[in-house]
């Protein structure tokens, strides 16, 4: 059967260096960041900002060592290339309404009250609605 | 831990479902043992990676699924029967909503639909199988193994009870101590990566493995619908995970994520998870709706009305269905502006749906229909998911929407989406493909039957939830007073619900009055007026690898077109060649069975066996990457026996 699985396993065979690589690269951007945050005593913006830096970069990675992103216009038809760009582009489009959309919303009218300034008050009048209607009495 | 802890003690319920648990398991290792079935269990069924058996699995396991939701569901309607009634304490009538709600959506309404996907799609875009049929087997097997692991919370540790939104700081360890919630984290964690897996996996067999000239807008509606709900599922399931494994670090290693100590943002879980969920909503309804299109169009013997703009509509859909989540929280404080852009989105979301009903009904118009239980079922659909579409528009109303929320209002409302919509979709797609899996139908006129039951039940369940609702009676609350005047309403409200749950018991005898009576089929066309790939099969039920010879698409509505051109389905010889099929597999299973014991580990924060169970996990990874899996061929003998040509 004409099976992309088949074609996949054909293409490669040996040692699939590229996705070894990345995967390695992956697991060592992610303990800097690790260590960045605990064992660093740079301020929390700073850190912040470096763990940013290194997500960026992983996510980078991955498009290009696990998911083909170069190989769209060159050996496959020109179906395969513009489904590539839409679907990056979609992507994109999802990762800004999810992030973007995420901030605003947690950030704006008087949710974002009950975190900067912690008031106890209305956060307790918060819960107390929510935790009525849920659990009449939780034991 | 302790041992009376370990298993759920005190409550009378739960014996008896450790009774009827343990007698069954031990009537099933019988069975097979005395009828010599395992051998058959092993190489037919846990290692397959058929399209069509995987599709089967899945149909079972939803349908006992729906059991056990129904079973707490009228656990519920008793409790609230009566007003002040003692059958079930608050705690537990928390962990039965919640079970009730996540048992519901993640593994009855997906699986159901996955299923019938997994059957239908590959015969209807005139494939032999799914692009990765072995990534198949696994999406099947976490999926099951997921669902037995949440299935086990309510006999071992205890069940989850934060709601099935699970909220903040609700959910977390001061006020949901113990692995209850645990369960709920872990169980969903696993179904998940199946359900991820199942999305990549259909959305490229649909691209790419499409019989010659089936351009994408010669696809069936279902195809497209499928399509669509599977690019969601891509991009909508990562939410859940992280979302998950974030509050899984809360609870078990001590994070501040979502906690109200350490800075944590507590509402921050219920925006992730409604980031998730309202496209979750689409995931359940659109392969429903693609499943009405074949069933309407087929028995109103006309096209489609409208293919295309039905087609743009679940496009539009796809990347729409991410702008409208703030609706399930507008109670939240976000503010006028974010309140009224949500409000807004909703309302304008509701257009592409409308849209689809006057499809429908355009499809019918003029057209000679035959009233047949699909039919019937997707008829019921139309009324009954108005009702449901008019009521959510009013909840998508903001400043309304501060009366309705978190009332019986919002729960009959979505009964009348999910079930007039994909329950609905789920008997009738099952009834209407149900002889492409076995080779006869389903009685019809018991068929009808669960109809007139189930539509009568639903709505005496249901409306008078509405009316309680604007009378103020508030979801999740295990009992009301006298005083407050629910009692009657309530009480019809739980008759309905027993209609509902007679007409399942008919159904089941359906299955197996059917089994032993319904006269075999022996066409593949078995309803007669078949439009798309599925039915043009040699015989009602395909062989393994589908079509002897791969179709050839000219036009939309394949099947009538060669219906027309008086084109003979059955292969020539000449034309037999052999067929390269993929290899059975046991490694899926076990992986599966590895992931229930890191689950069960993590559950009850033991960490050693979460990590021998993850070990085993990356073991089975290890194992399938060095197979070489080059699958077999079929002989042409083989398949000229099979499709009975002579020489
Ligand atoms: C036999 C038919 C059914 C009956 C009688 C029924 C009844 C109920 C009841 C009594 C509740 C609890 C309301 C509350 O206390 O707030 C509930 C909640 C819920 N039901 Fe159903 N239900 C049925 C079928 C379904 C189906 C088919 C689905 C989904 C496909 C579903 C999804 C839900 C969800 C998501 C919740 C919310 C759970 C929560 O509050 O966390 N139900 N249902
Ligand atoms: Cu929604």
């Amino acid at each position: 059967m004409a099976n992309p699985q088949d074609s996949l396993s054909r293409e490669h065979g040996g040692i699939p260096w590229k996705h070894v690589i990345g995967y390695l690269l992956s697991i060592i951007l992610t303990a800097l960041a690790l260590w960045v945050t605990f064992e660093t005593g740079f301020s929390t913006r700073t850190i912040l900002i470096i763990i940013f830096i290194f997500a960026f970069l992983q996510a980078a990675l991955q498009l290009l060592m696990f998911m083909h992103m170069t190989e769209s216009s060159e050996k496959k038809s020109k179906l395969t290339g513009q489904t590539q760009t839409g679907n990056i582009l979609f992507a994109a489009f999802i990762a800004i309404v999810i992030v973007a959309g995420s901030v605003w919303v947690m950030s704006a009218g008087h949710a974002e009250h009950d975190h900067h300034k912690m008031d106890s008050k209305t956060h307790d009048m918060k819960m107390d609605g929510d935790m009525k209607m849920d659990h009449g009495d939780h034991k | 831990m302790k041992w009376d802890e370990f298993f759920v003690t005190g409550d009378p319920l739960i014996y008896g479902a450790d009774v009827s648990i343990g007698l069954t398991v031990i009537g099933i290792l019988f069975y097979l043992t005395y009828f010599k079935k395992w051998q058959w269990l092993w190489t037919e069924w846990l290692t397959t990676v058929d399209h069509k058996k995987l599709g089967i699995m899945y149909i079972a396991s939803a349908v006992l699924m729906l059991f056990r939701g129904g079973v707490d569901a009228l656990l519920m309607r008793v409790q609230l029967a009566t007003p002040d009634s003692k059958f079930l304490d608050s705690q537990h009538y928390n962990e039965i909503f919640t079970t009730h709600g996540t048992i519901m959506i993640i593994f009855m309404a997906m699986p159901f639909l996955i299923g019938l996907i997994n059957v239908v799609i590959p015969l209807q875009i005139g494939a032999r199988d799914v692009a990765f049929p072995y990534l198949n087997a696994v999406s099947f097997w976490t999926f099951f193994i997921g669902a037995m692991l949440f299935n086990v919370s309510f006999v071992i540790g205890g069940s989850p009870s934060a709601g099935w939104t699970s909220y903040m700081p609700l959910a977390g360890n001061e006020l949901s101590p113990g692995p209850g919630q645990n369960y709920y984290l872990l169980g969903l964690q696993i179904a998940g990566i199946g359900t991820l897996l199942t999305g990549i996996n259909f959305l490229v067999t649909i691209l790419k493995m499409r019989a010659p000239g089936m351009t994408l807008f010669r696809m069936p509606v279902f195809t497209w619908s499928a399509l669509i709900t599977m690019i969601i599922i891509v991009f909508a399931f990562p939410i859940l995970t992280v979302a998950l494994a974030l509050m899984t670090f809360d609870r078990l290693f001590g994070a501040h994520f979502f906690t109200l100590q350490g800075a944590g943002m507590d509402m921050l879980w219920a925006n992730l998870f409604w980031l998730w969920g309202h496209p979750e909503v689409y995931i359940v309804v659109l392969p429903a709706f693609g499943m009405f299109s074949e069933i309407i169009s087929t028995f109103s013997r006309k096209t489609i009305f409208g293919y295309k703009a039905m087609i743009w509509a679940m496009i539009i859909i796809a990347g729409y269905s991410f702008m409208v989540w703030v609706h399930h929280f507008f109670t939240m404080g976000s503010g006028e502006l974010v309140n009224s852009v949500f409000s807004i989105t909703t309302m304008i979301i509701g257009i592409p749906t409308g849209i689809k009903i006057f499809n429908w009904l355009f499809t019918m118009y003029k057209g000679k229909i035959s009233f047949t239980t699909p039919m019937l079922w997707s008829l019921g659909f139309i009324v009954n998911f108005v009702i449901g579409g008019v009521t959510g528009v009013m909840l998508a109303m903001a400043a309304a929407d501060y009366q309705y929320h978190n009332t019986y209002f919002l729960v009959a409302h979505f009964h009348y989406v999910l079930i007039a919509g994909t329950v609905f979709a789920c008997f009738a797609g099952l009834i209407f493909w149900f002889p492409k899996m076995f080779g006869y139908k389903l009685n019809e006129r018991i068929g009808k039957w669960v109809f007139w039951v189930f539509n009568i039940g639903f709505n005496v369940c249901f409306i008078p939830q509405f009316i309680l609702g604007l009378d103020g009676m508030p979801r999740r609350v295990y009992t009301y007073s006298a005083a407050s005047g629910w009692g009657n309403l309530n009480m019809l409200s739980t008759v309905g619900g027993f209609l509902m749950g007679v007409a399942f018991l008919i159904l089941v005898y359906n299955f197996y009055f059917s089994f032993r009576y319904s006269e075999r089929e022996n066409t593949g066309d078995s309803w007669g007026l078949g439009r798309t790939l599925e039915w043009s099969t040699t015989s009602a039920v395909p062989p393994h690898y589908n079509f002897a010879i791969t179709p050839t698409v000219k036009s939309f509505d394949p099947l009538i077109q060669m219906k027309r051109d008086n084109v003979d389905l059955k292969p020539k010889i000449k034309d037999i060649k052999k067929i390269h099929m993929p290899d059975n597999s046991g490694v899926p299973f076990f992986m599966s069975a590895f992931f229930f014991i890191a689950g069960f580990g993590l559950v009850f924060e033991w960490f050693w066996m979460g990590i021998v169970g993850l070990i085993g996990v990356f073991i089975t990874l290890i194992i399938r990457s060095f197979d070489p899996n080059e699958g077999y061929y079929v002989s042409e003998e083989e398949i000229k026996e099979t499709e009975r040509l002579t020489v």
